[in-house]
Protein backbone atom coordinates (compact mmCIF):
# COMPACT_ATOMS: atom_id res chain seq x y z
CA UNK A 1 0.00 0.00 0.00
CA UNK A 2 2.58 2.20 0.71
CA UNK A 3 4.59 1.49 -2.44
CA UNK A 4 1.24 2.03 -4.67
CA UNK A 5 0.66 5.54 -2.54
CA UNK A 6 4.53 6.88 -3.96
CA UNK A 7 3.41 5.66 -7.05
CA UNK A 8 0.21 7.93 -6.59
CA UNK A 9 1.88 10.48 -5.10
CA UNK A 10 0.93 13.69 -7.54
CA UNK A 11 -2.20 12.00 -7.26
CA UNK A 12 -2.56 12.21 -4.12
CA UNK A 13 -0.76 15.79 -4.36
CA UNK A 14 -3.67 17.23 -6.69
CA UNK A 15 -6.71 15.39 -5.40
CA UNK A 16 -5.69 17.21 -1.47
CA UNK A 17 -5.26 20.72 -3.79
CA UNK A 18 -8.53 20.14 -5.13
CA UNK A 19 -10.51 19.38 -1.86
CA UNK A 20 -8.77 22.36 -0.42
CA UNK A 21 -9.85 24.77 -3.20
CA UNK A 22 -13.42 23.44 -3.41
CA UNK A 23 -13.77 23.05 0.22
CA UNK A 24 -12.76 27.06 1.11
CA UNK A 25 -13.78 28.73 -2.18
CA UNK A 26 -14.93 32.10 -1.69
CA UNK A 27 -15.14 31.70 2.03
CA UNK A 28 -13.13 34.86 3.78
CA UNK A 29 -11.59 33.27 6.86
CA UNK A 30 -10.64 30.00 4.59
CA UNK A 31 -9.39 27.24 7.05
CA UNK A 32 -9.79 29.52 9.88
CA UNK A 33 -13.40 28.26 10.01
CA UNK A 34 -12.10 24.58 10.51
CA UNK A 35 -10.38 26.10 13.82
CA UNK A 36 -13.50 28.66 14.98
CA UNK A 37 -16.05 25.53 15.02
CA UNK A 38 -14.32 23.51 17.44
CA UNK A 39 -13.28 27.04 19.55
CA UNK A 40 -17.20 28.08 19.20
CA UNK A 41 -18.43 24.64 20.60
CA UNK A 42 -15.18 24.58 23.34
CA UNK A 43 -17.28 28.24 24.08
CA UNK A 44 -20.54 27.17 24.15
CA UNK A 45 -19.76 23.93 26.75
CA UNK A 46 -17.84 26.36 29.11
CA UNK A 47 -20.93 28.69 29.54
CA UNK A 48 -23.50 26.21 29.59
CA UNK A 49 -21.54 23.53 31.67
CA UNK A 50 -19.53 25.80 33.74
CA UNK A 51 -22.16 26.28 36.27
CA UNK A 52 -23.15 22.13 36.27
CA UNK A 53 -19.87 20.85 35.84
CA UNK A 54 -17.04 23.45 36.39
CA UNK A 55 -16.72 23.95 39.83
CA UNK A 56 -15.77 20.17 40.75
CA UNK A 57 -13.87 19.84 37.69
CA UNK A 58 -10.02 20.96 38.23
CA UNK A 59 -9.03 22.53 34.79
CA UNK A 60 -12.11 22.43 33.41
CA UNK A 61 -11.52 24.83 30.22
CA UNK A 62 -8.79 21.97 29.04
CA UNK A 63 -10.44 19.24 30.15
CA UNK A 64 -13.69 20.10 27.86
CA UNK A 65 -10.79 21.28 25.13
CA UNK A 66 -9.25 17.75 24.98
CA UNK A 67 -12.51 16.51 24.46
CA UNK A 68 -13.99 19.15 22.07
CA UNK A 69 -10.26 18.35 20.08
CA UNK A 70 -10.88 14.66 19.68
CA UNK A 71 -14.45 14.75 19.10
CA UNK A 72 -14.03 17.48 16.20
CA UNK A 73 -11.27 15.66 14.23
CA UNK A 74 -12.98 12.68 14.47
CA UNK A 75 -16.66 13.79 13.23
CA UNK A 76 -14.74 15.99 10.77
CA UNK A 77 -12.66 13.03 9.41
CA UNK A 78 -15.64 10.37 9.19
CA UNK A 79 -18.09 12.52 7.72
CA UNK A 80 -15.96 14.41 5.37
CA UNK A 81 -14.84 10.80 4.29
CA UNK A 82 -17.89 9.19 4.54
CA UNK A 83 -18.35 10.81 0.69
CA UNK A 84 -15.56 10.63 -0.67
CA UNK A 85 -15.67 7.80 -2.51
CA UNK A 86 -19.38 8.55 -4.07
CA UNK A 87 -17.99 12.11 -4.83
CA UNK A 88 -15.19 10.89 -6.91
CA UNK A 89 -17.50 8.40 -8.37
CA UNK A 90 -16.90 10.30 -11.96
CA UNK A 91 -13.26 9.51 -11.35
CA UNK A 92 -12.99 6.01 -10.00
CA UNK A 93 -15.59 4.61 -12.57
CA UNK A 94 -13.01 6.16 -15.67
CA UNK A 95 -9.80 5.65 -14.75
CA UNK A 96 -8.29 2.73 -12.51
CA UNK A 97 -6.94 4.49 -9.38
CA UNK A 98 -6.91 3.10 -5.71
CA UNK A 99 -10.23 4.41 -4.15
CA UNK A 100 -8.50 5.10 -0.98
CA UNK A 101 -6.70 7.94 -2.41
CA UNK A 102 -9.99 9.96 -2.55
CA UNK A 103 -10.56 9.16 1.81
CA UNK A 104 -6.73 9.56 2.30
CA UNK A 105 -6.84 13.08 0.59
CA UNK A 106 -10.05 14.77 2.44
CA UNK A 107 -8.80 13.36 5.89
CA UNK A 108 -5.77 15.28 5.87
CA UNK A 109 -8.21 18.03 5.55
CA UNK A 110 -9.20 17.05 9.03
CA UNK A 111 -5.94 16.52 10.42
CA UNK A 112 -4.48 19.81 9.16
CA UNK A 113 -7.26 21.53 11.20
CA UNK A 114 -7.03 18.81 14.26
CA UNK A 115 -3.22 19.91 14.29
CA UNK A 116 -3.90 23.79 14.31
CA UNK A 117 -6.28 23.33 17.03
CA UNK A 118 -3.62 20.91 18.83
CA UNK A 119 -1.63 24.10 18.98
CA UNK A 120 -4.47 26.56 19.96
CA UNK A 121 -4.87 24.48 23.13
CA UNK A 122 -1.44 23.82 24.16
CA UNK A 123 -1.54 28.02 24.27
CA UNK A 124 -4.51 27.36 26.37
CA UNK A 125 -2.28 24.80 28.38
CA UNK A 126 0.21 27.32 28.54
CA UNK A 127 -1.73 30.43 29.86
CA UNK A 128 -3.50 27.96 32.48
CA UNK A 129 -1.51 26.55 35.63
CA UNK A 130 -0.71 23.41 34.37
CA UNK A 131 3.48 22.94 33.75
CA UNK A 132 3.96 20.94 30.42
CA UNK A 133 6.12 17.98 30.71
CA UNK A 134 8.13 15.34 28.76
CA UNK A 135 5.48 13.17 28.85
CA UNK A 136 3.38 14.84 26.84
CA UNK A 137 5.57 13.26 23.39
CA UNK A 138 3.75 10.34 24.96
CA UNK A 139 0.87 12.00 22.80
CA UNK A 140 2.35 10.93 19.87
CA UNK A 141 0.62 7.53 20.26
CA UNK A 142 -2.94 8.46 20.74
CA UNK A 143 -2.54 10.80 17.76
CA UNK A 144 -1.10 8.38 15.16
CA UNK A 145 -3.57 5.77 16.29
CA UNK A 146 -6.83 8.79 16.21
CA UNK A 147 -5.55 8.98 12.35
CA UNK A 148 -5.60 5.59 11.47
CA UNK A 149 -8.99 4.74 13.40
CA UNK A 150 -10.42 7.52 11.71
CA UNK A 151 -9.17 6.58 8.46
CA UNK A 152 -10.45 3.06 9.09
CA UNK A 153 -13.96 4.02 10.14
CA UNK A 154 -13.85 5.94 6.83
CA UNK A 155 -13.22 3.14 4.98
CA UNK A 156 -15.93 1.72 6.27
CA UNK A 157 -18.59 4.69 6.12
CA UNK A 158 -17.49 5.52 2.46
CA UNK A 159 -18.06 1.99 1.19
CA UNK A 160 -21.61 2.02 3.55
CA UNK A 161 -22.60 4.77 1.95
CA UNK A 162 -21.95 3.61 -1.72
CA UNK A 163 -24.56 0.70 -1.29
CA UNK A 164 -27.17 2.79 1.51
CA UNK A 165 -27.54 6.50 0.83
CA UNK A 166 -29.41 6.30 4.65
CA UNK A 167 -25.79 5.46 5.67
CA UNK A 168 -25.56 9.33 5.88
CA UNK A 169 -28.54 9.46 8.09
CA UNK A 170 -27.83 6.96 10.41
CA UNK A 171 -24.49 7.91 10.81
CA UNK A 172 -25.94 11.91 11.89
CA UNK A 173 -27.81 10.44 14.55
CA UNK A 174 -25.34 7.56 15.63
CA UNK A 175 -22.43 10.30 16.37
CA UNK A 176 -25.13 12.57 18.38
CA UNK A 177 -25.60 9.82 20.83
CA UNK A 178 -22.25 8.92 20.72
CA UNK A 179 -21.35 12.67 21.77
CA UNK A 180 -23.21 12.08 24.51
CA UNK A 181 -21.84 9.19 25.78
CA UNK A 182 -17.84 10.23 25.21
CA UNK A 183 -18.11 12.04 28.64
CA UNK A 184 -16.72 15.36 26.57
CA UNK A 185 -18.52 17.91 28.95
CA UNK A 186 -18.97 15.61 32.19
CA UNK A 187 -16.73 13.61 34.56
CA UNK A 188 -17.12 9.84 34.47
CA UNK A 189 -16.70 9.63 38.08
CA UNK A 190 -20.30 10.39 39.21
CA UNK A 191 -20.92 6.99 37.30
CA UNK A 192 -20.86 3.47 39.45
CA UNK A 193 -17.57 1.71 39.17
CA UNK A 194 -19.23 -0.64 36.35
CA UNK A 195 -20.86 2.17 34.95
CA UNK A 196 -17.14 3.54 34.35
CA UNK A 197 -15.90 0.27 32.79
CA UNK A 198 -18.46 0.60 30.11
CA UNK A 199 -16.83 4.07 29.54
CA UNK A 200 -13.95 1.70 27.82
CA UNK A 201 -15.74 0.35 25.51
CA UNK A 202 -15.87 3.81 23.29
CA UNK A 203 -13.08 4.17 21.59
CA UNK A 204 -13.42 8.09 21.14
CA UNK A 205 -13.68 7.95 25.45
CA UNK A 206 -10.34 6.13 25.24
CA UNK A 207 -9.34 8.77 23.15
CA UNK A 208 -9.53 11.86 25.18
CA UNK A 209 -9.29 10.25 28.08
CA UNK A 210 -5.50 9.63 27.05
CA UNK A 211 -5.02 13.23 26.17
CA UNK A 212 -6.48 14.27 29.27
CA UNK A 213 -4.97 12.13 31.47
CA UNK A 214 -1.53 13.27 29.96
CA UNK A 215 -2.14 17.28 29.62
CA UNK A 216 -3.79 17.50 33.19
CA UNK A 217 -2.77 14.61 35.49
CA UNK A 218 0.86 14.65 33.90
CA UNK A 219 0.31 10.94 33.47
CA UNK A 220 0.40 8.23 31.03
CA UNK A 221 -2.49 5.51 31.24
CA UNK A 222 -1.18 2.34 31.79
CA UNK A 223 -0.09 -0.69 29.09
CA UNK A 224 -3.66 -2.29 29.59
CA UNK A 225 -5.06 1.23 28.44
CA UNK A 226 -2.88 0.98 25.04
CA UNK A 227 -3.80 -2.25 24.17
CA UNK A 228 -7.42 -0.98 24.14
CA UNK A 229 -6.89 2.10 21.69
CA UNK A 230 -4.56 -0.69 19.74
CA UNK A 231 -7.39 -2.85 19.10
CA UNK A 232 -10.00 -0.49 18.25
CA UNK A 233 -7.63 1.08 15.57
CA UNK A 234 -7.06 -2.83 14.31
CA UNK A 235 -10.98 -3.62 14.04
CA UNK A 236 -11.55 -0.02 12.08
CA UNK A 237 -8.81 -0.48 10.39
CA UNK A 238 -9.54 -3.74 9.15
CA UNK A 239 -12.82 -3.64 8.53
CA UNK A 240 -12.32 -0.66 6.51
CA UNK A 241 -9.69 -2.40 4.16
CA UNK A 242 -11.60 -5.24 4.13
CA UNK A 243 -14.69 -3.47 2.41
CA UNK A 244 -12.74 -1.58 0.27
CA UNK A 245 -11.11 -5.11 -0.95
CA UNK A 246 -13.74 -7.01 -1.37
CA UNK A 247 -15.96 -4.34 -3.45
CA UNK A 248 -13.45 -3.14 -5.32
CA UNK A 249 -15.02 -3.90 -8.14
CA UNK A 250 -18.01 -3.71 -7.53
CA UNK A 251 -18.54 -0.08 -6.15
CA UNK A 252 -19.42 0.87 -9.84
CA UNK A 253 -22.32 -0.77 -9.97
CA UNK A 254 -23.86 1.01 -7.09
CA UNK A 255 -22.55 5.15 -8.26
CA UNK B 1 2.54 -8.65 -27.63
CA UNK B 2 1.41 -5.76 -25.18
CA UNK B 3 -2.16 -6.50 -24.86
CA UNK B 4 -3.93 -9.81 -24.81
CA UNK B 5 -7.83 -10.09 -24.00
CA UNK B 6 -8.84 -13.88 -23.88
CA UNK B 7 -12.00 -15.16 -23.69
CA UNK B 8 -13.47 -12.69 -21.72
CA UNK B 9 -17.01 -12.83 -21.18
CA UNK B 10 -18.30 -9.90 -18.71
CA UNK B 11 -21.37 -9.95 -16.30
CA UNK B 12 -23.48 -6.61 -15.39
CA UNK B 13 -25.48 -6.11 -12.54
CA UNK B 14 -28.15 -3.88 -12.71
CA UNK B 15 -31.52 -3.64 -11.68
CA UNK B 16 -32.99 -2.47 -7.99
CA UNK B 17 -30.22 -1.96 -5.59
CA UNK B 18 -29.05 1.61 -7.54
CA UNK B 19 -30.84 4.31 -5.28
CA UNK B 20 -32.72 3.15 -2.90
CA UNK B 21 -32.61 3.45 0.50
CA UNK B 22 -32.26 1.03 3.62
CA UNK B 23 -36.39 0.89 4.28
CA UNK B 24 -36.73 0.44 0.58
CA UNK B 25 -34.13 -2.45 0.59
CA UNK B 26 -35.42 -4.42 3.54
CA UNK B 27 -39.39 -3.59 2.27
CA UNK B 28 -38.67 -5.67 -0.97
CA UNK B 29 -36.41 -8.32 0.50
CA UNK B 30 -39.48 -9.09 2.68
CA UNK B 31 -41.86 -8.61 0.00
CA UNK B 32 -39.88 -11.21 -2.96
CA UNK B 33 -40.06 -7.54 -4.74
CA UNK B 34 -36.13 -7.35 -4.81
CA UNK B 35 -34.88 -7.31 -8.34
CA UNK B 36 -31.27 -7.90 -9.68
CA UNK B 37 -30.48 -7.94 -13.59
CA UNK B 38 -27.44 -9.47 -14.39
CA UNK B 39 -26.70 -9.72 -18.50
CA UNK B 40 -23.81 -10.93 -20.34
CA UNK B 41 -22.40 -7.62 -21.61
CA UNK B 42 -19.62 -8.94 -23.11
CA UNK B 43 -19.39 -12.91 -23.95
CA UNK B 44 -16.52 -14.56 -24.89
CA UNK B 45 -14.46 -11.65 -26.51
CA UNK B 46 -10.59 -11.93 -27.53
CA UNK B 47 -8.38 -9.92 -28.91
CA UNK B 48 -4.62 -8.96 -28.71
CA UNK B 49 -2.50 -5.99 -29.58
CA UNK B 50 1.09 -6.16 -30.77
CA UNK B 51 3.11 -2.59 -30.22
CA UNK B 52 2.55 0.03 -32.86
CA UNK B 53 -1.43 -1.14 -33.32
CA UNK B 54 -4.73 0.67 -33.34
CA UNK B 55 -8.28 -1.11 -32.90
CA UNK B 56 -10.76 0.30 -33.88
CA UNK B 57 -13.65 -0.73 -31.59
CA UNK B 58 -17.43 -0.71 -33.42
CA UNK B 59 -20.92 -1.49 -32.66
CA UNK B 60 -23.96 -0.09 -32.02
CA UNK B 61 -25.01 1.41 -28.81
CA UNK B 62 -25.20 -1.30 -25.66
CA UNK B 63 -22.83 -3.42 -28.01
CA UNK B 64 -20.55 -3.49 -24.80
CA UNK B 65 -17.87 -1.60 -25.85
CA UNK B 66 -17.39 0.73 -23.25
CA UNK B 67 -17.58 -2.38 -20.06
CA UNK B 68 -15.16 -4.47 -22.16
CA UNK B 69 -12.51 -1.36 -22.25
CA UNK B 70 -13.15 -1.15 -18.27
CA UNK B 71 -12.16 -4.93 -18.44
CA UNK B 72 -9.16 -3.89 -20.19
CA UNK B 73 -8.12 -0.53 -18.00
CA UNK B 74 -8.82 -2.76 -14.70
CA UNK B 75 -11.75 -0.83 -13.64
CA UNK B 76 -13.76 -4.20 -13.59
CA UNK B 77 -12.87 -7.37 -13.34
CA UNK B 78 -14.16 -9.78 -16.13
CA UNK B 79 -16.13 -12.45 -14.75
CA UNK B 80 -14.94 -14.98 -17.33
CA UNK B 81 -11.15 -14.90 -19.09
CA UNK B 82 -8.25 -12.79 -18.77
CA UNK B 83 -6.96 -9.66 -19.36
CA UNK B 84 -2.88 -9.53 -20.06
CA UNK B 85 -1.21 -5.86 -19.99
CA UNK B 86 1.99 -5.19 -20.31
CA UNK B 87 2.55 -1.54 -20.05
CA UNK B 88 1.14 1.17 -18.63
CA UNK B 89 -2.81 1.86 -19.49
CA UNK B 90 -4.02 5.75 -20.08
CA UNK B 91 -7.67 5.44 -20.68
CA UNK B 92 -10.00 8.55 -21.36
CA UNK B 93 -13.44 6.94 -21.26
CA UNK B 94 -16.65 9.43 -21.65
CA UNK B 95 -13.63 12.62 -22.36
CA UNK B 96 -15.16 15.09 -20.52
CA UNK B 97 -16.58 14.12 -17.86
CA UNK B 98 -14.23 13.55 -14.63
CA UNK B 99 -13.15 17.33 -14.55
CA UNK B 100 -14.33 19.34 -11.57
CA UNK B 101 -16.18 21.90 -12.59
CA UNK B 102 -15.05 24.21 -9.91
CA UNK B 103 -11.44 23.96 -10.34
CA UNK B 104 -9.55 26.15 -13.21
CA UNK B 105 -8.31 24.78 -16.43
CA UNK B 106 -4.78 24.94 -15.26
CA UNK B 107 -5.50 22.65 -11.73
CA UNK B 108 -8.16 20.56 -13.80
CA UNK B 109 -5.12 19.56 -16.35
CA UNK B 110 -2.68 18.40 -13.68
CA UNK B 111 -5.35 16.64 -11.99
CA UNK B 112 -5.85 14.66 -15.07
CA UNK B 113 -2.46 14.14 -15.63
CA UNK B 114 -2.12 13.00 -12.34
CA UNK B 115 -4.62 10.49 -13.06
CA UNK B 116 -3.41 9.30 -16.05
CA UNK B 117 -0.20 8.48 -14.06
CA UNK B 118 2.10 10.93 -15.15
CA UNK B 119 4.04 12.84 -12.66
CA UNK B 120 4.39 16.48 -11.60
CA UNK B 121 8.20 16.96 -13.63
CA UNK B 122 6.14 15.51 -16.89
CA UNK B 123 3.30 17.66 -16.35
CA UNK B 124 5.38 20.92 -15.69
CA UNK B 125 6.73 20.52 -19.09
CA UNK B 126 4.22 19.60 -21.35
CA UNK B 127 1.58 21.84 -19.84
CA UNK B 128 1.99 24.73 -22.55
CA UNK B 129 2.14 22.36 -24.65
CA UNK B 130 -1.37 21.01 -24.05
CA UNK B 131 -2.84 24.40 -23.77
CA UNK B 132 -1.02 25.82 -26.68
CA UNK B 133 -2.66 22.58 -28.34
CA UNK B 134 -6.21 22.96 -27.04
CA UNK B 135 -6.07 26.40 -28.34
CA UNK B 136 -6.93 27.52 -24.69
CA UNK B 137 -4.42 30.27 -23.76
CA UNK B 138 -6.65 32.97 -22.89
CA UNK B 139 -8.50 30.68 -20.51
CA UNK B 140 -5.89 29.00 -18.41
CA UNK B 141 -7.24 30.54 -14.56
CA UNK B 142 -10.72 30.56 -15.65
CA UNK B 143 -12.86 27.67 -13.36
CA UNK B 144 -13.81 24.66 -15.53
CA UNK B 145 -17.62 25.21 -15.95
CA UNK B 146 -17.55 28.81 -17.72
CA UNK B 147 -15.96 26.24 -20.91
CA UNK B 148 -18.14 25.28 -23.64
CA UNK B 149 -18.46 21.79 -23.61
CA UNK B 150 -16.10 21.90 -27.44
CA UNK B 151 -13.49 23.24 -25.29
CA UNK B 152 -13.71 20.62 -22.57
CA UNK B 153 -13.42 18.17 -25.38
CA UNK B 154 -10.49 19.66 -26.78
CA UNK B 155 -8.23 19.82 -23.74
CA UNK B 156 -9.22 16.35 -22.61
CA UNK B 157 -8.16 15.14 -26.39
CA UNK B 158 -5.25 17.41 -25.53
CA UNK B 159 -3.68 15.95 -22.35
CA UNK B 160 -4.43 12.02 -23.36
CA UNK B 161 -2.33 12.80 -26.88
CA UNK B 162 0.48 15.02 -25.37
CA UNK B 163 0.93 12.36 -22.93
CA UNK B 164 2.75 9.33 -23.71
CA UNK B 165 1.34 6.13 -22.44
CA UNK B 166 1.97 2.42 -23.75
CA UNK B 167 -1.46 1.51 -23.95
CA UNK B 168 -3.79 4.57 -25.14
CA UNK B 169 -7.72 4.30 -25.17
CA UNK B 170 -9.92 6.73 -26.80
CA UNK B 171 -13.26 6.54 -26.33
CA UNK B 172 -15.50 8.65 -28.59
CA UNK B 173 -12.91 11.36 -28.71
CA UNK B 174 -12.91 11.72 -32.09
CA UNK B 175 -16.49 13.03 -32.60
CA UNK B 176 -15.63 16.47 -31.08
CA UNK B 177 -14.82 19.39 -31.70
CA UNK B 178 -15.53 21.59 -34.19
CA UNK B 179 -14.03 20.91 -38.28
CA UNK B 180 -10.98 22.90 -38.02
CA UNK B 181 -9.78 21.09 -34.41
CA UNK B 182 -11.20 17.60 -35.86
CA UNK B 183 -8.32 17.60 -38.91
CA UNK B 184 -5.84 18.80 -36.39
CA UNK B 185 -6.74 16.09 -33.77
CA UNK B 186 -6.75 13.54 -36.78
CA UNK B 187 -3.46 14.54 -37.86
CA UNK B 188 -2.30 14.20 -34.09
CA UNK B 189 -3.75 10.91 -33.82
CA UNK B 190 -1.58 10.16 -36.66
CA UNK B 191 1.41 10.81 -35.23
CA UNK B 192 0.48 8.92 -31.92
CA UNK B 193 0.44 5.78 -33.97
CA UNK B 194 3.29 6.37 -36.30
CA UNK B 195 5.17 7.16 -33.19
CA UNK B 196 4.73 3.45 -32.13
CA UNK B 197 2.32 4.03 -28.91
CA UNK B 198 -0.78 1.19 -29.15
CA UNK B 199 -4.31 2.59 -29.46
CA UNK B 200 -7.58 1.32 -28.88
CA UNK B 201 -10.45 3.58 -30.35
CA UNK B 202 -14.08 3.10 -29.46
CA UNK B 203 -16.29 5.29 -32.57
CA UNK B 204 -19.53 5.63 -34.11
CA UNK B 205 -17.90 6.59 -37.12
CA UNK B 206 -16.56 4.13 -39.42
CA UNK B 207 -14.94 6.21 -41.22
CA UNK B 208 -12.44 6.79 -38.85
CA UNK B 209 -11.62 3.41 -38.03
CA UNK B 210 -11.39 2.94 -41.94
CA UNK B 211 -9.00 5.79 -42.17
CA UNK B 212 -6.76 5.48 -38.86
CA UNK B 213 -6.77 1.34 -37.69
CA UNK B 214 -5.35 -1.95 -38.81
CA UNK B 215 -7.39 -3.84 -36.38
CA UNK B 216 -11.29 -4.00 -35.91
CA UNK B 217 -13.29 -5.40 -33.27
CA UNK B 218 -17.08 -5.79 -34.31
CA UNK B 219 -19.33 -6.33 -31.43
CA UNK B 220 -22.95 -6.87 -31.38
CA UNK B 221 -25.08 -7.42 -28.23
CA UNK B 222 -22.04 -8.41 -26.44
CA UNK B 223 -20.91 -11.26 -28.89
CA UNK B 224 -17.84 -10.88 -30.85
CA UNK B 225 -18.74 -10.60 -35.09
CA UNK B 226 -15.95 -10.06 -36.23
CA UNK B 227 -12.15 -9.02 -35.88
CA UNK B 228 -9.06 -9.10 -37.75
CA UNK B 229 -6.57 -6.97 -40.09
CA UNK B 230 -9.08 -6.86 -42.69
CA UNK B 231 -10.32 -3.33 -41.81
CA UNK B 232 -11.97 -2.73 -45.01
CA UNK B 233 -13.69 -5.79 -45.19
CA UNK B 234 -15.05 -5.39 -41.82
CA UNK B 235 -16.18 -2.48 -42.22
CA UNK B 236 -17.98 -2.72 -45.13
CA UNK B 237 -19.95 -5.35 -43.53
CA UNK B 238 -20.35 -3.54 -40.68
CA UNK B 239 -21.89 -0.89 -42.70
CA UNK B 240 -24.08 -3.28 -44.72
CA UNK B 241 -25.31 -4.20 -41.00
CA UNK B 242 -26.16 -0.68 -40.02
CA UNK B 243 -28.14 -0.23 -43.28
CA UNK B 244 -30.28 -3.77 -42.90
CA UNK B 245 -31.18 -2.20 -39.43
CA UNK B 246 -31.93 1.07 -41.06
CA UNK B 247 -34.07 -0.59 -43.75
CA UNK B 248 -35.72 -3.21 -41.36
CA UNK B 249 -36.85 -0.44 -39.33
CA UNK B 250 -38.75 1.25 -42.06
Amino acid sequence: MIKKLMQHRFLFEELVKRDFKTKYKRTVLGIGWSLLSPLLLLLVLKLVFTELYGKTTPHFSIYLFCGVLVWNYFTEATKGGMRSLMDNSGIFTKVNVPKYLFLLSKNVQALISFLLTLVILFIFVAFDTLTPSLRYFSLFYPIICLVLFNIGVGMILSALFIFFRDTQYLYEIFTRLLMYLSAIFYTVDRFSEQAQQYFLLNPLYLFIRYFRSVIIENAVPDIRFHLLIAVDVLVALGLGCWMYKKNNTKFLYYV
Amino acid sequence: MILEVKNVSIRYKTGDFKDIGLKEYLMRKATHNYHVKSFWADKDVSFSLEKGDMLGIIGRNGAGKSTLLKAVTGIMEPTKGKVTRKGSVAALLELASGFDKELTVKENTYLRGAMLGYTRKFMDETYDKIIDFAELKDFQDRPFKQLSSGMKSRLAFSIASLVQPDILILDEVLSVGDGAFRKKSEAKMREIIDGGATTILVTHSVNQVRAMCNKVLWLEKGEQVEYGGDVQGICDRYQAFLDSMDTGKR
